[in-house]
């Protein structure tokens, strides 16, 4: 799968931001920031999505969704935490129903800060995820050509860790 | 008669830039109720208030949501002077009108273009979002924040439009005035729109009434409530007439709101006509005793804020209703006995803000 990174597709959820930079995601999708030049395309459907941007400290009640949505995306996957509310709840942290960054529920690749996160600091954060995409899809080739699946893999590095710890 | 069935729609789901859920209860194509679920974005700032004091809270507030940040700002901080007796700068109230207005154009501009996009017109969702770029570049010009500006806090505002500025902004209004009526012709006069808008979620002026409805949703029904006319900051002092059409339906919905945007650039036009000179920025001492209520009109319609304050730092209470909840019930009744796929469009018709519902 040579050059993936040429064509990921995104999924945005919102997970209870102020939905300032929603509207950031957005306007990097039009003319004059139009980050489909890079080659990525915005779907609805997280099984067809790569990419996931999330948006926003998540609360009690969006993170089975935001769980939800993680695990329906195919592997290999990238996770871009958008806006300082994502990275580390922000200016909700102490909100009682905030669980803090979206890392506190699913695994989080890139941090995008700013309130509200300009979209040039947007398309910079998918310029990274694409590059860890292209990654990504190199292991999961070689994974698939030696026959293993995700879960052989996840043996052998606990086995691997624990033969470093003694 | 076919079998009922229920289909959730949402929380994730292409048309919605932010999560909500109804649980649509269908019978063949046609939609027989909708049941809301809102709570996926609550943040409880509201309690906040007893973790940041009444000036942090300004910000807080700001950050209920990235569309209106700049009319929330406004109501919160209006309530506080009301309180404290604190008396603005005429400059600054000029001021607040002008970015008030500039907030409302980018806000009609998205939700035109989302509008445009829900109905699968791909080009127009474009265009009208490049012409809501130029409002942002303003916004950003002059307040330094492309969203969330923070320019206000009680007793005025923090920064001052100078003559270049005001020249930029005159010069970049003629441009967007000719471009949204391009984009108008397209808007109210394309066979296609009007044969996917017309006739299509039809509510009647005492169904609005009864409702609760505000905005341009209930003024689309020819109900003229318009806050604006309640005269706060300089609004008293500029000449208006509330935008209202009689049909009704979703044509009309978007026909209010294109036109509330030529509304906006004659109110800033007026609003620099008749700014005065001086100072913009009173600040307030010591802290707010009482409570008080007010209303302004916000781009999606009517938002009231109470404030109790016990003269300590910390507000006792705040409390907001935002338009969208208003309008939810609005939006319940035009679901009924529609057709499944005109959900989409009759959800985004009362141009939902979930931010600013949930807090």
């Amino acid at each position: 799968m040579a050059n993936v990174k040429r064509s990921p597709w995104l999924i945005h959820y919102d997970g209870s931001s102020c939905n300032g930079c929603d509207i950031e995601v957005l306007a990097c999708l039009t003319p004059i920031y139009d980050a489909e030049r890079l080659g990525v395309e915005n779907t609805g459907d997280p099984m067809q999505a790569d990419i996931l941007l999330i948006t926003g400290g998540i609360n009690a009640q969006a993170e089975p969704v935001v769980k939800q949505i993680y695990d329906q995306m195919p592997r290999p996957k990238v996770v871009v935490a958008v806006g300082v509310c994502a990275c580390t709840g922000g200016v909700f942290k102490d909100c009682y129903n905030i669980k803090g960054g979206a890392d506190t529920v699913i695994p989080v690749d890139i941090y995008v800060p700013g309130c509200a996160a300009r979209p040039q600091s947007i398309i910079d954060g998918i310029i990274q995820a694409r590059d860890l995409f292209q990654k990504r899809s190199e292991e999961h080739d070689a994974l698939v050509k030696a026959g293993k699946t995700y879960e052989d893999l996840k043996k052998e590095q606990e086995a691997k860790k624990e033969e470093e710890n003694g | 008669m076919g079998k009922r069935s229920v289909v959730p729609f949402g929380p994730q789901h292409p048309v919605l830039p932010e999560p909500i859920h109804l649980d649509l209860v269908i019978e063949d194509e046609k939609v027989i109720e909708a049941v809301p679920n809102i709570g996926f974005i609550h943040r409880g700032l509201e309690g906040l208030t007893d973790k940041r004091d009444f000036k942090q809270m300004t910000y807080v507030i700001e950050r209920t949501c990235g569309i209106c940040s700049f009319g929330h700002g406004l109501g919160y901080v209006e309530t506080i002077e009301k309180i404290m007796n604190a008396e603005v700068p005429a400059r600054g109230k000029y001021l607040r009108t002008v970015w008030a207005e500039l907030a409302r154009m980018h806000s009609h501009l998205l939700w035109l273009g989302l509008m445009a996009d829900a109905f699968g017109f791909e080009s127009l969702f474009y265009q009208a979002w490049r012409i809501r770029e130029r409002v942002l570049d303003l916004l950003e010009m002059t307040t330094g924040g492309r969203l969330i500006f923070s320019v206000n806090e009680p007793g005025g505002v923090l920064r001052d439009i100078n003559s270049d500025q005001e020249k930029e902004i005159l010069k970049e209004l003629d441009i967007m005035e000719d471009e949204v009526k391009d984009i108008e012709k397209t808007f109210l006069q394309d066979y296609t729109v009007e044969s996917r808008l017309k006739g299509v979620g039809y509510l009647s002026k005492e169904q609005v009434h009864d409702l609760g409805c505000c905005g341009p949703f209930a003024r689309a029904s020819g109900l003229s409530y318009d806050m604006r006319k309640l005269g706060y900051e300089a609004y008293g002092d500029l000449d208006f007439e509330p935008i209202i059409s009689t049909q009704g339906d979703a044509y009309a919905r978007c026909e209010c709101r294109v036109k509330e945007v030529f509304q906006s650039i004659d109110l800033i036009r007026q609003a620099f006509a008749k700014m005065p000179g001086g100072d913009i920025f009173n600040p307030v001492k010591g802290n707010p005793n009482g409570e008080h209520f007010t209303r302004i009109e916000q781009p999606r319609g009517e938002a009231i804020y109470y404030v109790k304050a016990n003269g300590t730092k910390k507000l006792d209470r705040f409390r907001m209703r935002t338009p969208t909840f208003a309008n939810l019930t609005g939006l319940c009744e035009t679901l009924k006995n529609c057709e499944y796929s005109d959900v989409g469009i009759l959800a985004l018709t009362i141009d939902p803000c979930i931010s600013c519902t949930e807090r």
